[in-house]
């Protein structure tokens, strides 16, 4: 990728992050940490990409680990946002 | 599958996430936005399978050995996501951190030793970045988790010459670092990677128990950092998308987190270096307090007609939520105006005492934030503290020096009476005397804030 489009999308995902974020309701804080980190699980599609291209044991058996913990993040912190988010939802004013 | 198609599915599952946080804006719309975001992380995950990289064919090499170690992933991260309590949230998400980052390191390593001399300088570059900071989110988040499991001390771990240990590890790790990107080789980046593992365990133990939150935010943010660092070596624009996405939402979160304490983060995270240890036996002086009896809170809340409840982690301790909503509800009844007053950093995590409040059916407009629920404290009857105390103690407005001061508080002390349910007179987490606690118009009420409260209810319903 070309060194400036990946500053751009850079750029621009900071200021994305910032304006979206600074909107959450502090009600809500704990499950933006919790869905914030089961985002950053999708780290998975990067260890599933390494795992294809490992050649020797080492590097297979580390990037194994890898899609492990990733899986474990990702699915994890989706699972248990959800089950916080979902008692949130019966409260009508 | 062609390359643009691929780009353009990982683009639109990083808009889903957009939305996911997007989504988080209001309690109504939070559920569906975490949805879209499982979706796109799914949609993601899925298309990984079907479009070989260059120099790579489908099916992917070592398939069974990847759907192998997802299902061992499934295996662990669905139940312990399904079956935590609430109270122990801050636990499970520090560690859910932890594994990211690791993963997001190990993703380095494998890539570094996969690509050998042909890495370019700006990818050994970020390589290093990402073992580096995923190390320290890895066994930081491991001691964090520690810690709130209280499988250690929650008090600052402070060591002789702590200081200047911290200092040289991190010169270590920048030094060796510098040495993986001139020397390119296995060894100097195993090192870096043990040393960045050092470095993360020696970051935390300094933290007090009362900060932690703010360092698994902080972990949170850095582990989104490395998932960024490692799209632009694994040419992902969605990686890039999602890990600056939570790289920025962490460090607006910590800030907030900091602000909500009343002081920098600087000083939250370095403060503990320059401390001295605490005196231990912390020599509690005898001073007459007002204790009452269930019946005697319950006559005042029966002639309240404004009440208060003010939630800390002894709540959670005590898995007293369900009684609380049970007492508020029948206050309600009476006709008795009741509120929630939430402090940004109650409990373990911010949002904490929310989260365990809504697994109780409390409805949502009725906890109040802080700058909402402070200036109606004087026309308020009866202010009932729960398992909370550095939120509430004045000395973070009046006593200069004493280690909370400058913490914006709930200003409990301006109610006509204040009820604190304790377990003790143990000061709280930061260690200080509450002088509201000698105040003539303060009860306590000691013992486990669960069976107190079932005992005012009982109480009050005989009135």
């Amino acid at each position: 990728m070309e060194p400036i489009a990946v500053i751009s999308i850079f750029v621009l995902a900071v200021f994305v992050g910032f304006e979206v974020v600074s909107k959450v309701s502090s009600t809500l804080h704990t499950p933006l940490m919790s869905g914030a980190n089961a985002i950053h699980g999708v780290i998975l599609v990067g260890a599933i990409i390494v795992a294809d291209h490992s050649t020797t044991n080492l590097e297979l058996g580390l990037s194994v680990a890898a899609i492990v913990l990733a899986t474990i993040n990702m699915v994890g912190g989706f699972v248990v946002t959800d089950r916080m988010l979902e008692m949130f939802k019966g409260n009508k004013k | 599958m062609s390359r643009t198609l691929y780009d353009l599915i990982g683009l639109g599952a990083g808009v889903a996430f957009i939305l996911a946080l997007k989504g988080l804006s209001h309690p109504k719309t939070a559920r569906r936005g975490n949805l879209i975001g499982a979706f796109g992380a799914t949609l993601a995950t899925l298309v990984v399978f079907f479009y070989a990289n260059p120099g790579s064919s489908l099916p992917l090499n070592n398939l069974g050995w990847i759907l192998g170690a997802m299902v061992i992933g499934l295996a662990v991260g669905v139940p312990a996501a399904r079956k935590v309590e609430m109270t122990q949230m801050p636990q499970l998400v520090a560690l859910f951190n932890g594994v990211g980052g690791g993963a997001a390191a190990l993703v380095a390593i494998v890539e570094y030793l996969h690509l050998g001399a042909e890495a370019t300088t700006a990818e050994v570059i970020f390589t290093v970045f990402t073992v580096i900071v995923g190390c320290v989110s890895f066994s930081g988040s491991v001691i964090t988790f520690m810690k709130l499991q209280e499988l250690m001390t929650t008090r600052p771990v402070i060591f002789p010459a702590g200081r200047f240990i911290i200092a040289a590890t991190l010169v270590g790790v920048i030094g060796v670092g510098g040495w993986v990107v001139a020397a390119l080789g296995t060894t100097p980046l195993l090192i870096l990677a043990g040393l960045s593992l050092l470095f993360g365990v020696l970051f935390v133990l300094p933290v007090g128990g009362a900060d932690v939150p703010i360092v698994i935010s902080l972990l949170n943010a850095f582990t989104g950092l490395t998932v960024a660092a490692s799209g632009y070596v694994l040419d992902s624009v969605l990686l890039i998308i999602a890990g600056t996405l939570v790289g920025a939402s962490g460090t607006i979160l910590t800030r907030l987190m900091a602000e909500a304490m009343g002081r920098s983060l600087f000083g939250t995270l370095f403060g503990a270096f320059t401390a001295k240890p605490q005196d231990a036996s912390g020599a509690v002086e005898e001073r007459p307090v007002r204790s009452g009896s269930p019946d005697d809170v319950a006559i005042l809340l029966n002639y309240a007609r404004r009440v208060v409840i003010v939630p800390g982690f002894g709540l959670a301790v005590a898995q007293a939520q369900h009684t609380v909503r049970e007492l508020a509800d029948l206050m309600i009844s009476k006709g008795i105006d009741v509120a929630y007053g939430i402090h940004p950093v109650a409990g373990r995590m911010p949002g904490h005492m929310n989260v365990l409040l809504a697994e109780a059916n409390v409805p949502y407009y009725q906890l109040e934030e802080m700058d909402e629920i402070n200036p109606t404290f004087s026309q308020t009857d009866v202010a009932i503290v729960i398992g909370a105390n550095d939120v509430v103690n004045p000395a973070a407005e009046n006593t200069p020096g004493c280690p909370i001061y400058g913490m914006p508080i709930l200003k409990v002390s301006n109610a006509a009476n204040v009820i604190f349910l304790k377990r003790s007179m143990r000061p709280g987490f930061a260690g200080i005397e509450n002088e509201l606690l000698y105040d003539p118009k303060t009860i306590l009420l000691f013992g486990d804030a669960k069976a107190s409260l079932t005992k005012v209810v009982s109480a009050l319903k005989a009135l």
